[in-house]
């Protein structure tokens, strides 16, 4: 056994890949396997692998057509371990078992690229072939988070088709704009919710668009929230949907701050007057929003933790 | 104070030297200059007398794989040591490959130091596990701390800060770099003591709270040393232009919110404060920064070494602009918003760049993507001839491509090509990418790190294996054809140190090729391959020394080995492995 072994680990060391080496390598390895059950015929397979593996490469690439959004179908599978004909089957296909794992998350505390991956899959749209993959592309998950969060507004803001070119993907205020209302991006902060986002004002042209997005963004959504369970943290228990911020009817209101520091309801003013003098957003909860007026002067500090 | 051998006492007092030895006094001057632990390494190789003159000199302890060695072994191998360096996790648990609750926990170490190392001073950890319970007792057990660095760690929240900032009255360095930290509040900040004044580097670009801005402002003002400051998001540039304020003398910043909200006073006030930071080395942030702010960076970007706008999407004209003003730059970060376009204007402006690193703005297409593609990478390479280190995402890449940067960059240390899409060939082709990283190892002779991605056969594993004869770390992905692939690697890679796998078909005959290979290296990471249960017991029972970990996947089939870690350890099997963890 030991100089089987020997044999086997020194088959590769001089960096010579000869096929007489590779050859002699294979039925070492296959005696040494024959001891395992099941084993045994793994490593007669692999030349027909190696060629079949190679034809659906081909068939993939598509003739040089860039990579475009589309459904993993399309696109083929990513060729994983388990799709090489084996002699243990494991069943299930490719594309059910990456989704499983993205959304087993039930091991403890994820972190934000699972929870990507699946409130990816769950937006409108067909799911991308590389959003199916955990941890795939390799990006760190602080990373991922921020992303994530840029892309929803981003998309949001696409989707109402305001600047199709690919320059304003990130559009910014053009120096114009920065004179005539307020710059599109203020910032939201919910209350409960430790992170806030950001929305782009410029993409809406009236309150009923900007509180559906709202709702879409904290309601709807997996937050993004990097977090470590272990001390407790408020869960969210806002999933269900139908929370109207405008008309008063839910737990949740939404103000804004305006330039002189006074915190009112959103809606109380026309579209264009409450865009030159919003400062920043909250979705407060109704029982905290008593006595909020359109000319209510109280300065909420409980926004966010303003310590001593 | 140091504890003193007991052999120094005999030996002032002998005569019987050998001409040729060395005193131990002066040889332990001598090693005290020596600071790469490589070549302490081999110092301590050299013989007894130089072994003990180098553990008894050596003050800072780099531990790439805490499991490897145990806190007992270290001190008592190590009695004066002042820094450590400890890394844990393995590299994947990045990409959520690894489960939570895996380990690598720092407490016991901190415990064994508390006892030995009393003087400790530097804590630098990377992908540990740190309870606000840690965190706390480091603060109080070590009166002369001074840097503590945590780096892709988890377990903690701001309350650790807190104690942090409360008891370490001597901190100089205080990095928080990217951990999955339960940020509850920005409270800690203001928990540093109003007669605090010796820190030289803060960094919480990475939290999300708020942290009080008067009390940033004070303690920046009181700081007198503060070279580093690196600020989060919420910090809005009226507050950053008072800090620049208080501290001219910065060399790295990090901006927090670039949004364009000032009156037009505040803009001239914010240009004449970066105006007077002509020491800036490093800049960052930059976060929503936009054509209509960047200008005011110019007059302080005439001696930066150090880019890094992976936080900030920009588009490719303002950030041409940008470059002009960046002639020194040697290390370069961005999102792929710059474009190709983008990319043009770092070959032409930075021929002294050595590094660039190219993230992706929508990894999971979710908008309308364009990103860079091999003519942004080749532009560059055309440009800066000096280039030895890239990470570069892309969507299409080509095997001609590649060839040609090569051919322009021989002096590739690191390359780390990410194709997005799992299997990809050219483009242009439709062939694998195999001949592209045959000519990365083929040109460049001092490739220490490589990455691959793309459609790959095993031929690109068996050129790496021919070549890459300085090859350390390698990171594999959906690649290669058979078992045969990944034994060219382990054979032919003498100096191979890390190896990780994943959703590659090689099974126990790759695993067990490189057995003897194993304890040469600092670890090995295949998950999603084709290695089985028994493949791993067999590896376990004739390498000892070696730790083999699986992970299994629920639902997974009971002879798969799902994740397989394997380690060299002088510490035998782990005793803190969770239940998910079999150590076989």
């Amino acid at each position: 056994m030991d100089g089987t072994l020997g044999l086997l680990g020194g088959g590769g060391g001089g960096g010579s890949s000869g096929a007489s080496t590779n050859e002699s390598t294979v039925s070492k390895v296959e005696v040494v396997e024959q001891d395992f059950v099941g084993m045994s015929s793994e490593a007669s397979s692999y030349p027909a692998e190696a060629e079949l593996e190679l034809g659906l490469g081909l068939s993939l690439g598509g003739g040089g057509v860039k990579a475009k959004p589309c459904t993993w179908g399309e696109r083929g599978r990513i060729l994983t371990a388990k799709d090489f004909p084996s002699v243990v089957s494991h069943g299930s296909s490719v594309p059910s078992r990456f989704t499983d794992r993205a959304t087993a998350a039930s091991v403890g505390p994820v972190s934000g690229t699972k929870r990507a991956a699946d409130s990816v899959s769950q937006e409108g749209g067909s799911p991308t072939g590389v959003s199916q993959v955990v941890g795939w592309p390799p990006i760190r998950a602080y990373r991922m988070n921020s992303l994530v969060n840029q892309a929803k507004s981003q998309r949001a803001e696409e989707d109402k088709s305001r600047d199709a070119s690919k320059k304003k993907i990130y559009s910014k205020t053009d120096p114009a704009a920065k004179e005539k209302c307020h710059l599109g991006f203020v910032k939201v902060n919910m209350d409960g919710v430790p992170i806030g986002r950001k929305v782009d004002l410029n993409a809406h042209s009236c309150y009923e668009t900007l509180a559906q997005m709202l709702e879409d963004m904290f309601f709807r959504s997996t937050t993004a929230v990097s977090s470590i369970g272990s001390s407790g943290e408020k869960e969210q228990s806002q999933k269900a949907s139908g929370y109207k911020l405008l008309d008063g009817s839910s737990e949740f209101v939404l103000t804004y701050e305006d330039k002189e520091g006074d915190w009112m309801l959103v809606g109380d003013v026309p579209w264009g007057m409450f865009l030159t003098s919003v400062k920043r957003l909250r979705i407060m909860r109704t029982s905290e929003a008593n006595g909020l007026g359109p000319r209510f002067q109280e300065r909420n500090d409980r926004q966010r933790c303003k310590p001593i | 104070m140091d504890p003193k051998r007991k052999k120094d006492c005999h030996d002032s007092g002998e005569s019987t030297r050998v001409a040729s030895t060395f005193p131990d006094e002066v040889l332990e001057r001598v090693l005290a200059l020596v600071k790469s632990h490589k070549d302490r390494s081999s110092v301590s190789l050299v013989c007894k007398d130089w072994y003990d003159a180098e553990r008894w000199s050596r003050t800072h302890v780099f531990i790439g794989n805490c499991y490897s060695v145990s806190p007992e072994i270290v001190v008592r191998r190590f009695p004066n040591v002042r820094s450590v360096t400890l890394k844990g996790k393995p590299r994947f648990s990045d990409f959520n490959l690894v489960p939570p609750n895996w380990g690598a926990d720092i407490r016991c170490w901190l415990v064994v130091f508390a006892a030995k190392y009393r003087c400790l001073e530097e804590l630098r950890l990377k992908r540990m596990t740190v309870s606000d319970e840690s965190l706390e007792f480091l603060a109080l057990s070590f009166p002369n701390f001074k840097a503590l660095l945590l780096h892709s760690c988890d377990g903690f929240s701001t309350d650790g800060l807190a104690a942090i900032a409360t008891h370490c009255k001597n901190l100089t360095e205080l990095n928080i770099q990217e951990n999955d930290i339960y940020d509850k509040s920005g409270c800690w900040l203001s928990c540093f003591p109003e007669n605090f004044t010796s820190l030289e580097v803060l960094n919480f670009a990475y939290l999300n709270n708020d942290v009080n801005f008067e009390a940033l402002e004070r303690l920046v003002s009181r700081c007198k040393s503060l070279n580093v400051l690196k600020v989060n998001k919420n910090i809005t540039l009226e507050q950053l232009q008072r800090l620049l304020i208080c501290a001219p003398k910065l060399t790295e910043l990090g901006t927090g919110s670039f949004l364009p909200e000032l009156t037009d006073r505040q803009y001239s006030e914010l240009k004449r404060s970066f105006s007077i930071c002509s020491n800036l080395n490093v800049l960052s942030g930059l976060s929503e920064a936009t054509a209509l702010y960047l200008p005011a960076l110019y007059p302080a970007c005439t001696n930066l070494t150090f880019l890094n706008l992976s936080d900030a999407a920009l588009q490719s004209e303002e950030f041409a602009k940008l470059l002009v003003h960046c002639p020194r730059l040697r290390r370069l970060w961005v999102l792929d918003t710059v474009e190709d376009k983008g990319l043009e204007a770092v070959g032409s402006n930075c021929p002294l760049l050595e590094e660039l690193r190219v993230f992706p703005s929508d990894p999971y297409e979710e908008g309308i993507v364009h990103g860079v593609t091999e003519s942004g990478f080749i532009a560059v390479s055309y440009g800066c001839r000096r280039l030895h280190y890239v990470l570069y995402f892309c969507r299409q890449m080509t095997n001609a491509a590649v060839e040609t940067i090569v051919q322009n960059c021989p002096d590739f240390t690191h390359f780390r090509l990410c194709i997005m899409t799992p299997c990809q060939p050219d483009y242009r082709t439709n062939e694998p990418m195999d001949k592209a990283f045959c000519a990365v190892v083929k040109t460049c002779t001092k490739l220490r790190r490589l990455a691959v991605s793309g459609l790959l056969t095993d031929m690109t594993f068996e050129y790496i294996g021919k070549y890459a004869k300085n090859l350390e770390t390698l990171s594999v992905a959906f690649a290669g054809s058979s078992d045969w692939g990944m034994q060219c690697v382990l054979g032919g890679c003498r100096k191979l140190r890390k190896l990780e796998i994943r959703d590659c078909p090689f099974g126990n005959a790759a695993l067990l090729s490189g057995f003897e290979k194993y304890e040469s290296m600092r670890s090995l990471w295949m998950s999603d391959c084709k290695v089985t249960m028994n493949g791993c017991r067999f590896l376990a029972k004739e390498m000892p020394r070696l730790n083999v970990e699986v992970m299994k996947e629920d639902g997974s089939d009971d002879s798969q080995a799902d994740k397989v870690y394997v380690y060299r350890s002088v510490a035998g099997p782990r005793r803190d492995a969770p239940p998910f963890v079999l150590t076989l």
